[in-house]
């Protein structure tokens, strides 16, 4: 077990006393980017009303270090690529109220899932020129393939307004509302044009989870599937679109099988465009 | 000392993409740093493709760049280095002490955002940049919003300088190489030579001849050599080498502080990253104050076959991405050299002798301090996790 450095555990439990009145977070990071943590970074004067109003023990991007600590809500980011990763994850669960997978990452495996369908000694021996000293799974994945999970924040990266929402909905003691709907719909209350109607672009809007706030097409471009699969997702309708706008097979794998590689849906249309 | 999982992706996630997907994939290997990763990716893909984006382009990213300079520095100094400085644990016990210098610093970061925002929709995974240009070219109600707070940033950026100035920081010298972009008359950012202050004057293309990359037991991040020799790359490298190429109104407030440079005191680099916060305010308000819209934000794209390099200044120092294409312009190969690796070796010279400079003899508890203090000097790459020191003594009895 690991100590928080210059802390011995009499001290944390002192300071365990004193702010027994507020609840407790901690956000950790596996395998990632470092951006979702951002969502928290970001927020500007928010960010420093949040540490009033919570205890943050662990979130060592903004100073506080005490992975092991006894926690409210536990957030994580980040996808599990290592054997010390599932150590780890493990104990978080044993001493966290509430886990939060946060991001493409804790809830897909992440870009870096790629290597699941690869060969990864192969990979490994194209990087390093001794493989054998890293110690790495074949795979990366998401969180609650190894915990139990209670909440998912889908999105590479996760925004301010998605973290600030599920943090007041688990402070107030109420479920978080999830986001299942399409970016279609974000989209279009936007009134932004449709860029597979008007342009003939590859657009994933239609598959893709929302709370981004449709951004790509409001820029003009085609939606590229970062917030992963949106519940009901016709896989099988939209590939026969991209089809019919001249894109070839593998090119459709591609739209899928990327940042949300790992996310079923998406890793099923992929692969089926493969074989 | 680090955990560097992101080999896997740079050298093989990208192989069989299309060059258009490019962009948004190499952004996730920084979600502080994804315009940087942007940036060097569409330069090497430009080169093969042999495009010229056109001034308006070239001005526009620069400003893009500057955003990302100014939200990573300010995040570095005022949630990383400022607390150890101060003798704090965080930014929120800093904030108690210093609640103006530290909204402060939360107004320069939030401007820093505004401006990726401004061409990239949202500061983390921006997706507004792509081969060519832009996909969008911002209103000019949106720009006039981003100038006024430009106008607001200038007093404190140059409040900010003073400040890491005035800090208490240790002075320790020590000799070392610095490696740092060098541009015909700008300061150096989104292009140029690559230089050393051992007199190295290459272009980008040249970089492998000049510089190693090899694998070392302890570590699963890569660690870089130039000419068998650790270098450091960043801010401080930066300005060692191309002070004399700060705007004058920078250059002024920077001869204010009485720090001499080329800076053998990696200490410095604190001052270092807020003189660039200074220099980017000013570049983003010079390239912004007279905005011109254009309906052509992009040129078009003819994808072909070759290899190209592309190089720019990350906020954390020299970034180099090399791809080769074929035909239909699908990546081959790729090889990108994140700063960080490169800062490495450098990282683990300066730690042994710093920590004997420092004195063996004290508590574990203020060697683990200035080991951590020494280390955030380089603003390691934070997805590289080297957040805290997991020290371990052995001590001689006798």
């Amino acid at each position: 077990m690991e100590h928080r450095p210059g802390m011995t555990g009499q001290e944390t439990n002192t300071a365990a006393a004193e702010a027994v009145s507020k609840p407790r977070i901690a956000v950790h990071k596996f395998a990632s980017c470092d951006g979702c943590q951002l969502a928290f970074l970001n927020l500007g004067e928010d960010l420093l009303a949040l540490m009033e109003m919570v205890d943050v023990v662990h979130f060592a991007e903004a100073g506080p270090v005490d992975p092991d600590a006894e926690v409210d809500f536990a957030f994580i980011e980040g996808s599990i690529s290592t054997p010390a990763d599932i150590e780890r994850v493990k104990r978080i669960r044993e001493r966290s109220r509430y886990v939060i997978a946060v991001g493409a990452c804790a809830t897909a495996g992440g870009l870096q899932a790629l290597r699941n369908m690869a060969d990864a000694g192969q990979w490994m021996r194209a990087v390093y020129a001794e493989p054998g000293n890293i110690k790495s799974l074949d795979t990366s994945t998401p969180v609650a393939q190894h915990i139990k999970v209670d909440l998912e924040l889908w999105g590479c990266p996760v925004n301010g307004r998605q973290v600030l929402a599920a943090v007041r909905a688990l402070l107030s003691g109420v479920a978080p509302a999830e986001e299942h709907d399409k970016v279609c719909l974000e989209c279009k209350r936007r009134q932004s044009v449709c860029v597979m109607v008007a342009k003939g672009m590859p657009c994933m809007g239609p598959m893709t989870r929302t709370g981004c706030g449709a951004l790509c097409p409001s820029f003009g471009r085609d939606c590229y599937g970062c917030y992963g699969p949106a519940e009901n997702s016709n896989t099988d309708s939209l590939t026969r679109r991209f089809e019919g706008l001249g894109l070839l097979p593998d090119a459709v794998a591609r739209r899928f099988l990327s940042i949300n590689n790992g996310a079923p849906a998406f890793n099923d249309a992929g692969r089926k465009l493969r074989e | 000392m680090s955990r560097c999982w992101r080999g896997w992706r740079a050298r093989e996630l990208l192989e069989g993409r299309d060059y258009f997907e490019v962009l948004e994939l190499v952004a996730r290997i920084c979600g502080i740093c994804p315009v940087a990763y942007q940036m060097s990716a569409v330069q090497a893909i430009e080169a093969i493709f042999k495009i010229d984006p056109g001034d308006w382009v070239r001005a526009m990213r620069r400003v893009f760049y500057c955003g990302e300079w100014i939200q990573s520095h300010s995040l570095h100094i005022h949630l990383l280095a400022a607390p150890d400085f101060l003798g704090y644990e965080n930014v929120a016990q800093v904030a108690q002490a210093f609640p103006d210098e530290v909204r402060r610093g939360l107004r320069l970061q939030a401007l820093g955002n505004s401006l990726i925002r401004l061409f990239g929709a949202r500061s983390v995974h921006p997706v507004g940049a792509r081969v060519g240009g832009f996909h969008q070219a911002p209103a000019l109600e949106q720009v006039a919003q981003v100038v006024g707070q430009l106008r607001a940033a200038v007093a404190d950026a140059e409040a900010l300088v003073r400040w890491t100035a005035a800090l208490e920081l240790p002075d320790d010298e020590q000799p070392f190489t610095s490696v740092a972009l060098r541009h015909a008359n700008d300061y150096p950012m989104e292009g140029g030579r690559l230089v050393s202050s051992t007199g190295l004057d290459i272009g980008i293309e040249d970089y492998e001849q000049h510089f190693r990359e090899f694998q070392v037991p302890h570590s699963t991040a890569l660690h870089a050599l130039h000419h068998d020799e650790p270098y450091l790359v960043g801010p401080l490298a930066r300005l060692n080498l191309n002070h004399d190429r700060l705007p004058d109104a920078v250059a002024a407030l920077f001869r204010e502080t009485g720090i001499g440079f080329p800076s053998g005191n990696m200490f410095h680099s604190i001052v270092a990253r807020a003189v660039e916060i200074h220099l980017a305010v000013l570049e983003a308000l010079r390239l912004l104050q007279d905005y011109a819209t254009t309906d052509a934000p992009y040129v078009e794209v003819t994808p072909t076959a070759g290899i190209g390099v592309g190089c720019t200044e990350a906020p954390r120092g020299v970034l180099w991405h090399r791809y080769e294409f074929d035909q239909a312009g699908r990546v081959i190969k790729a090889r990108i050299v994140p700063p960080t690796s490169q800062n490495q070796a450098r990282i683990e010279q300066d730690l042994g002798r710093s920590l004997q400079a420092f004195g063996l003899d004290r508590s574990d508890a203020e060697l683990r301090h200035r080991g951590e203090t020494v280390i955030r000097n380089y603003d390691p790459c934070i997805s590289c996790a080297t957040h805290f020191l997991r020290l371990h003594i052995d001590r001689d009895s006798s």
